[in-house]
């Protein structure tokens, strides 16, 4: 490793953080600008306007907003986001069992849905033009042209109903065993798996197919290589760093992107966590995984530029 | 084999080789074309035919179909391609293969493209004797190594850790020929190997790869546009032309006793007869201490350079890719601002910065540039592309401008059939007259033209260069002619000035220039230019006081 590939990393990385400060700005300043405040929220219809300033006093609700802010972010850099006002209970203890669920789900879903979406994409690009290649790309659009909650019913009808071969509500708890853990998120993992898939396929065949036309894929016909071979051995390490880009939009989307399908499946993840409060107006919480929500994207996204850094040739081995 | 017509002794026997495309023009329904008619002939082993012929010939697509293969949808539709005896057509994919590779390897023209850039090049000269498992990996790169040390690449042991990348282009070239020789083929395909290479690299390149088809007693179609270079390297020629076989003898008849007509012309292109005009009395643009560098005075790429240009004539400007030429023209144009130093026009100095320079200014200096394909606007008629520099410098519009149009497509020797058609519809040297009349229209006094004929086939070329002689002559019009072919040059040119790494080391009226004595870069330059001569490569390179830099 080199030392300007240490220094493009250092910059990407650091260019995160200042995002990442930014977005925490923006997203304290949005849940400010709302009407009426926690205060007013907790105490609702009982509110008198001197248990109001008492309480306000008591949140430290009347010190300037930036105060507020440093106060917030101090906290969450400290790993404590705040109390949820709806149960009074810990933000930072309800979310970890629930962030940890809803990295599983996303997990599996990638470990399926990555692989396959790569696999597809050089398989339509060896038969590109057929037959081969439009059925591919025409399942793989349909499955991301309907929506979500339409294929998570579907997929409770026939493998949940019909068959009856996993649930249809994925509950899981505390030191359930792994197998039927699997077994209770198959059916959102495989709807999650159809949504990202086409995005990822046709990321990686457009992305090899334009490689494909190099002087260096002829020279590597001409050594008599497969056609596979060609593609797997010459173009595809070309092709990798928008493929990793569009690999890793699509990891954030499984993380951040999931509301609806936890919804669908009572799946106990961030996304029914995040709908919950909203429908509580519960701000602080909100505004926590709003917070992990925006850190998960940024970190990705940096592991995508990172990615597509280390893949160029040309900055791993300088002149 | 199955095949007993075939002599012994014979490598390669092509008979009646027909291949045909299909094109799609714009407008019209899709059509066959042919582009190879029924082409026949043999190479014996370890022996070199050259294939010569300019771009349409068919040279590369017959050279390909030796392997099979045909580019964008090519098909070979008749005729037998008989290796060691053997229909190779009849092999099928398969077949194909099995003898790419192995039997037959493949040189391309430009090794910088044709390295894929994420691999090592060890591993890539390697991969196909490892692919036909015709050796195992430790004996494939000891052979790699001897191959390196046989081409004089330098750090033959360690330059397979590199990426192509970190190679020069020259050096590249060579490591594709090791690549092409590792798996011990019977026949080599060389497709313009040096063609993209400056003339001090290709004497060597030209060299390296002459030693090694000798001591590896390897065949090759050697396939190439230049004559003074096939005539180096080859035991017979064969010329071709629009996909027919024009001439086919041994290189000795061929450059020196041409059957044919076609023949004939393509020997004696170069020659124009130019008599130099003495520079004179006062300059109307000088270039003086003018300094210039890219990214932050980092790169110093112009160094201290003075040359004037005269009224009317041709100051050419020659140099290896590098040397600072086509920066020279930015500093003037004023799209690279100088650091130091002044550009004098008609007795006052001219803005540094193109923006600040007056729209009178601009119209003034003019270019033609080496691609004529990209310096037009593809979705503007050709009437369009050559009107726009009347209505913008002088405000000439409706039907004047159409009469202007037409007189100066008149000019470059083109009717007014072209006023509607489209930059795609034209030929190469079409394109590049059209550009030169887009430059005309603004009535300069310098019209700046960047290597405007490299990228032509040399009978186009000398067409062009005919053509922008007779424009001065008419026009009065001073060039500032940029390129790194000094058979253009001495057409051409009125005074010299020759560019190694950013400075002018030879500078003056072209008689004086090009008169030794010579400095050591000149001379390496003037003696790396090929003739047409058998024997002249290893004259030439006996005679050289210099490496060449791209080495």
């Amino acid at each position: 490793m080199s030392s300007p590939i240490l220094k493009l990393i250092a910059q990407r990385v650091a260019l995160g953080i200042v995002l990442l400060l930014a977005v925490s700005v923006l997203i304290f300043a949005g849940t400010q600008i709302l009407p009426g405040d926690v205060a007013q929220a907790i105490l609702g219809q009982s509110a008198t306007p001197e248990s109001l300033a008492n309480l306000r006093e008591q949140l430290g609700l009347n010190q300037p907003a930036y105060i507020r802010y440093f106060h917030w972010l101090g906290g969450a850099l400290t790993g404590d986001l705040g109390t949820a006002m709806s149960s009074g209970q810990d933000i930072a203890t309800s979310i970890k069992g629930r962030l940890w669920n809803t990295l599983f789900l996303a997990f599996w879903a990638a470990v399926v849905a990555v692989p396959l979406a790569i696999i597809l994409g050089l398989i339509a690009v060896r038969y590109r033009n057929g037959w081969v290649d439009k059925l591919i790309s025409g399942l793989a659009l349909a499955s991301t042209s309907f929506p979500e909650f339409f294929i998570g019913y579907v997929l409770v009808f026939f493998f949940a109903v019909k068959y009856q071969w996993f649930p249809a509500i994925s509950t899981v708890y505390d030191g359930m065993p792994f197998g039927e853990r699997i077994q209770a998120i198959a059916l959102p993992a495989a709807a999650l798996t159809l949504v990202v898939l086409a995005h990822m396929m046709r990321m990686t065949r457009a992305a090899i197919l334009n490689v494909m036309q190099s002087a260096y894929v002829e020279t590597a016909e001409l050594k008599g290589l497969s056609a596979f071979n060609v593609i797997r051995k010459h173009a595809f390490p070309n092709a990798i760093a928008p493929i990793i880009n569009v690999v890793m939009l699509n990891l954030a989307y499984l993380i951040v992107g999931v509301v609806v399908v936890e919804v669908i499946f009572v799946y106990p993840g961030m996304g029914q966590y995040l709908v919950d409060h909203v429908t509580k107006r519960d701000v602080p919480v909100v505004q926590a995984v709003g917070l992990i929500f925006a850190a998960v994207y940024i970190t990705l996204n940096i592991i995508a530029d990172i990615g597509a850094i280390v893949a160029n040739p040309r900055l791993r081995h300088p002149k | 084999m199955a095949d007993t017509k075939a002599k012994p002794g014979l490598l390669l026997d092509i008979r009646n080789l027909r291949i045909e495309a299909t094109v799609f023009p714009p407008g019209e329904a899709p059509k066959n074309i042919v582009l190879v008619h029924d082409v026949s002939l043999t190479l014996e082993k370890g022996k070199v035919l050259g294939l010569i012929g300019e771009s349409g010939a068919g040279k590369s697509t017959i050279g390909l179909s030796s392997m099979g293969y045909g580019r964008g949808g090519v098909r070979i539709t008749g005729g037998e391609v008989l290796l060691n005896g053997r229909d190779i057509l009849k092999g099928g994919k398969e077949g194909f293969r099995k003898l790419r590779g192995r039997e037959v390897c493949y040189v391309a023209q430009s090794a910088a493209a044709a390295f894929n850039p994420a691999h090592k090049l060890m591993d890539q000269v390697v991969e196909a004797t490892l692919l036909h498992g015709t050796a195992t990996r430790a004996e494939a790169e000891k052979r790699a190594v001897a191959l390196f040390k046989k081409l004089s690449l330098p750090n033959p042991e360690t330059i397979g850790e590199r990426f192509p990348h970190q190679v020069s282009g020259g050096q590249l070239q060579r490591v594709m020929t090791a690549m092409a020789l590792c798996s011990e083929p019977d026949l080599i395909v060389f497709d313009e190997p040096t063609t993209a290479l400056d003339v001090t690299t290709q004497i060597d390149v030209l060299a390296a790869i002459k030693d090694a088809i000798r001591d590896t007693h390897v065949a090759a179609l050697y396939i190439t546009h230049d004559l003074a270079v096939v005539a180096q390297v080859s035991d017979e020629i064969m010329v071709l032309r629009h996909g027919r076989l024009v001439e086919w003898g041994g290189t000795r008849q061929i450059i020196k006793e041409p059957r044919q007509e076609y023949t004939n012309a393509l020997v004696s292109v170069h020659e124009i007869e130019h008599a130099e005009q003495k520079p004179g009395a006062t300059p109307f643009l000088s270039v003086k201490n003018v300094t210039a560098a890219y990214g932050g005075s980092h790169i110093k790429v112009l160094k201290n350079v003075s040359v004037d240009i005269y009224p009317g004539q041709t100051l050419a400007v020659v140099g290896e890719s590098g040397s600072g030429k086509s920066t020279l023209a930015r500093a003037i144009t004023g799209l690279l601002p100088p650091e130091e130093g002044t550009v004098t026009f008609d007795g006052r100095p001219l803005a540094n910065r193109l923006a600040d320079r007056p729209k009178e200014d601009l119209r003034q200096l003019q270019m033609i540039y080496q691609m004529a394909d990209v310096a037009m606007n593809p979705r503007q008629t050709v009437g369009t592309i050559i009107g726009r520099p009347l209505e913008f410098y002088f405000g000439i519009r409706g039907r004047e401008r159409d009469k202007r149009v037409a007189e100066l497509l008149d000019e470059i020797e083109m009717g007014k059939g072209f006023l509607d058609r489209y930059p795609a519809e034209l030929s190469g040297g079409q394109k590049q007259r059209v550009c030169i009349a887009r430059s005309l229209a603004a009535k300069p006094k310098l019209i700046i033209c960047d290597e405007v004929t490299s990228a032509l086939d040399p009978l186009v070329a000398n067409g062009i260069l005919k053509l922008l002689l007779n424009l001065q002559q008419h026009e009065k019009v001073a060039y500032l002619f940029i390129t790194h072919d000094l058979a253009t040059v001495k057409s051409i040119a009125d005074s010299i000035a020759v560019m190694y790494r950013g400075e002018v080391v030879r500078y003056g009226a072209k008689s004086k220039v090009l008169t030794p004595p010579f400095d050591a870069y000149t001379d390496l330059l003037l003696s790396s230019v090929p003739e047409m001569e058998i024997g002249w490569l290893e004259k030439a390179i006996k005679g050289r006081r210099m490496a060449s830099a791209g080495n």
